[in-house]
């Protein structure tokens, strides 16, 4: 009893990480199990295993029109949101100019805003431009609230850079545009892929804002959202799996590719 | 490169610097002639400004006024790149994401020359260090890293280069590896070599010539041996060494020397030896300098009488003593442990003597305190 | 000159896309909020009165959602605060060489979908699922009782949800922190609890603000979990936003009940913060 106490004791902290973890991958599993359920249109009770799911992930109407949406939305998006949040980080990070603290608050505002809210104004401006909702309207609002992350993130990576380093590239007779190209986006390149990749996934993921702007064109999380009432089909669940595996599969090739450049 | 500035070669001649933040002042109406070839050491506390001006004939930094040229060319406001000059920075400022290779060859490609490879493979033979090239930065040592930050800037053959704190990371053995191994390159490539410390003993191994700087201005500048025997002022007298430092003031003449008066005893100083100017003098002797004898022992030169040893502190080759003088001033006295007289104890009545010529005079006004608070092992420097 | 407008050329597209697609949108959105029912019109049809008893129409009618919407997302930021705290720390002490890739497991449930996670909830915790009919044999819970369409359910699934946005900036701030000042505070005769209350918690603030701002925000303005996990007497008040956006073409009451939310939240936001004393994290 009592070396079991004591073990408990000294590996409180690694039980109860286990047991976060677990709670965070409860729903994710229950999401992978039930993509191989054999159970037609509405995937609420297990009936059988099946592999035909994953071997026709399109098979439930819409649900790949919504996927490719998504994906499409999602790397306009990222592609958007990193250009102006990086070029905003660097004028922030590098430069003291009048308007600073105002920029700050007009980066921060966005991401204290409710989603919600957000979504409701930006819809309210279209209407007034009538302009109609859809996939541009729904790309800009990604913009949007992606693009504070990108600042916040490459400013954090610009503000660890050593100015030292810069400097050395001046002594070594680099000028401004060569010193920016040859040393500074190098060193600030991972903290933007991290930023880009951030972006992604929050516009990836994104219902809220999404479901006030695109009218009648379904995303992957719209396509969830409305099937839901009457059941959502197994494709989704093999989706939202594939995702899973394959933005594990890049993190885990990223750290390695990273860890192996380290070595070499 | 056809700029004129990045051909120029000769001394650099600082003029009149003057650096100032806002109301603070880093660097004061200094100029400073540095002859081409020579290992110049700039020594100072923290904050002393001997940082920012580095960083201004760098080229990292304007002065606020005043002018620097090399040789013919004035280069008081062209761009880093555009100066014949190179720095090993402070922690080394190595390109983390480039090999080493690349890092030595960085300079020589920003200047436009194709083949690297010899002038790189030189350098790296140079520091000793040939079969890291493929290396990144992260996988070296710290005294690798600084070798490879010399051959970075060396390999450029600058007219100049410049050494921030380069050794300050290293630790004590390394470092008098390294200083002395600079000392050698900087014969082999006969650049001109201006370096930055705090650690006076670093200077002094190394430099031919050394400023030592206080509160943006040069208080003294000399060789090694010139600035620790004749010290012109408290500070430099503290900060380079350690000196007793006695008040006294001039009572005589007697042919070359003068006849001082420390607190009713007398002692004789060579007037050349002398800052003083008026009658008010601080007479400042090295501790090592003095000869500690037992009262019934008979001794020549000056003298100052009615000492008790107050602490003794064994530290190998020398043994150190703190002498309570009858004026209540505890003068340091270091004894080298050479001549088989057996150590005094603490409480013992002693007379201390030394030699007249090691006698120097600073202004009676001086601090003499000035150039003992600072610590040298502080590393935060005024950028 | 140069060096004069560098910093304007760099900002002017990203600042101009803020102003014509945030800034617009909320000024817009304000005069929304004023308007009333163009008379004998249609429904959706408003015109400018500058009514601002809007505002206090729209929040008396809505109250009780108002302070669920608060309650719990207050509820759902203490209880991601309660497991992300022991888990980013547990990762940052005691991660050793798996610390990256514990990180990584921390992110890895954002990439399924966050409905469909939140909807497997709802299974799990349904009717059908394998939680109720458990704790019922069990007599931990009553026939009647059910997990789903609650407020515990809506609760856990905000908790769920904004968990990693709460566990990231935590793991950030406490993996910065030397272990060495922890050892320091224990030589110094403070007891576990001790050192965790004057050294670590002091150290990891930056991390507990941004974590809650990440948590306590979006929980607050969410209306998906209500609707998945939640019952008619758990709605919030972003549900009324959207219902009244969609449903019954209120633009006016939506509007001003979108302002007052995110008036009330800067409001807080800015109360926390100053108290927190962590103002440069803004």
């Amino acid at each position: 009893m009592n070396t079991v106490s004591r073990w408990f004791g000294r590996n409180l902290l690694r039980v109860y990480a286990v047991v976060a973890f677990t709670y965070l991958f409860i729903p994710v599993a229950y999401t992978f199990v039930f993509s191989f359920n054999d159970s037609g249109k509405s995937n609420l009770i297990w009936k059988g295993f099946t592999w035909a799911n994953w071997q026709n992930p399109c098979g439930a109407p819409e649900v790949c029109t919504a996927l490719g949406n998504s994906i499409k939305i999602g790397l306009l998006a990222t592609t958007f949101a990193t250009i102006l949040g990086t070029m905003i980080a660097f004028a922030i990070a590098r430069h003291r100019y009048k308007g600073r603290s105002t920029t700050n608050l007009l980066i921060f505002l966005p991401m204290a805003t409710p989603e919600i809210v957000l979504g409701a104004s930006l819809l309210s401006l279209f209407l007034v431009f009538q302009i109609n909702p859809g996939f541009w309207p729904t790309v800009i609002a990604h913009v949007l609230f992606c693009m504070s992350f990108v600042v916040v993130t490459v400013k954090a990576r610009i503000a660890s850079l050593d100015p030292r380093l810069e400097q050395a590239a001046m002594d070594l007779y680099a000028n401004e545009r060569e010193t920016f190209r040859r040393v500074t986006l190098p060193l600030v390149a991972p903290g933007i892929a991290a930023a880009a990749l951030l972006a992604f996934s929050l516009s990836f993921d994104d219902f809220i804002i999404t479901n006030f702007n695109s009218g009648t064109m379904t995303t992957f999380p719209k396509f969830i959202y409305t099937s839901a009432a009457r059941g959502i089909p197994a494709q989704a669940n093999v989706i939202g799996s594939a995702m899973f595996f394959l933005a594990l599969a890049i993190v885990i090739i990223g750290q390695f590719v990273s860890r192996k450049r380290k070595v070499s | 490169m056809s700029d004129v500035a990045s051909s120029a070669r000769g001394d650099l001649k600082l003029s009149h610097i003057t650096k100032s933040y806002g109301d603070f002042t880093a660097v004061n109406d200094l100029s400073l002639t540095i002859p081409e070839g020579s290992f110049f050491a700039l020594l100072g506390p923290s904050g002393c400004g001997k940082t920012t001006t580095l960083r201004m004939i760098a080229g990292l930094e304007e002065p606020t006024q005043g002018t620097i040229s090399l040789g013919a060319t004035e280069i008081t406001h062209t761009k880093p790149y555009q100066r014949p000059i190179n720095t090993v920075f402070q922690n080394y400022a190595l390109f983390p994401h480039l090999t080493i290779f690349e890092n030595i060859a960085f300079g020589l490609r920003r200047r436009g020359i194709k083949d690297v490879n010899d002038a790189v493979n030189k350098a790296l033979e140079l520091v000793e260090l040939p079969h890291l090239a493929q290396r990144k930065p992260t996988q070296l040592s710290g005294g690798q890293q600084q070798r490879i930050a010399l051959a970075r800037a060396i390999v450029n053959r600058p007219a100049l280069l410049l050494l921030d704190e380069p050794l300050g990371a290293l630790d004590l053995k390394l470092r008098r590896q390294m200083q002395i191994e600079l000392k050698w390159i900087q014969k082999e490539v006969g650049i001109t070599f201006v370096h930055v410390t705090h650690d006076q003993e670093e200077a002094m191994t190394m430099a031919d010539t050394i400023a030592v700087m206080n509160e943006g201005e040069i208080e003294q500048m000399g060789s090694p041996a010139s600035l620790y025997d004749n010290p012109k002022t408290a500070f430099v007298a503290n900060f380079l060494g350690q000196s007793n430092l006695i008040k006294g003031s001039i009572t005589g003449s007697d042919g070359a020397n003068q006849i001082v008066d420390l607190f009713g005893q007398k002692i004789s100083l060579q007037k050349d030896r002398s800052h003083a100017v008026d009658n008010s003098i601080l007479a400042g002797i090295r501790p090592e300098k003095f000869r500690i004898s037992r009262l019934e022992t008979s001794t020549s030169g000056n003298i100052l009488t009615g000492g008790k040893i107050e602490d003794v502190s064994y530290i190998g080759v020398s043994t150190q003593y703190q002498v309570l003088m009858p004026w209540g001033q505890e003068l340091m006295v270091f004894e080298q442990n050479d001549d088989g007289v057996a150590p005094f104890s603490v409480g013992e009545s002693v007379n201390i003597s030394w030699e007249p010529i090691f006698t120097f005079a600073l202004r009676g006004d001086d601090d003499a305190e000035a150039g003992t608070e600072v610590n040298p092992e502080e590393d935060l420097d005024e950028e | 000159m140069r060096k004069l407008s560098t910093p304007y050329l760099l900002l002017i597209p990203g600042m101009g896309f803020l102003f014509t697609f945030f800034l617009l949108p909320l000024l817009n959105l304000a005069q929304t909020s004023t308007q009333t029912p163009v008379g004998g019109g249609d429904t959706g049809e408003y015109e400018q009165s500058w009514r601002f008893a809007n505002y206090l129409d729209a929040f008396l009618e809505n109250k009780e959602q108002f302070g669920r919407s608060f309650l719990y997302a207050l509820l759902a930021t203490v209880l991601a605060l309660a497991i992300a705290y022991p888990l980013a720390y547990t990762i940052a002490f005691k991660g050793g060489r798996f610390k990256n890739v514990l990180l990584v497991l921390v992110i890895a449930p954002f990439f399924t979908s966050f409905l469909l996670r939140t909807i497997a909830w709802k299974q799990i915790l349904g009717e059908e699922g394998p939680v109720v009919p458990t704790l019922r044999s069990l007599h931990i819970i009553s026939e009647s009782t059910t997990l789903t369409s609650s407020a515990f359910a809506v609760v856990m699934g905000l908790t769920y949800n904004f968990l990693p946005f709460m566990t990231l900036p935590l793991y950030a701030s406490i993996d910065r922190i030397d272990p060495r000042t922890l050892e320091a505070s224990g030589d110094l005769y403070a007891n576990g609890f001790t050192t965790f209350r004057r050294v670590t918690l002091p150290l990891s603030m930056p991390g507990v603000v941004a974590g809650t701002l990440l948590t306590f925000i979006p929980a607050a303005g969410d209306y998906v979990n209500a609707a998945i996990l939640g019952s008619p007497q758990t709605k919030m008040l972003g549900n009324v936003i959207e219902s009244r956006y969609f449903k019954i073409v209120d633009y006016p009451t939506a509007a001003a009940l979108s302002f007052t939310l995110m008036a009330a939240i800067l409001i807080l936001v800015t109360v926390y913060v100053r108290k927190a004393g962590t103002e440069e994290l803004v």
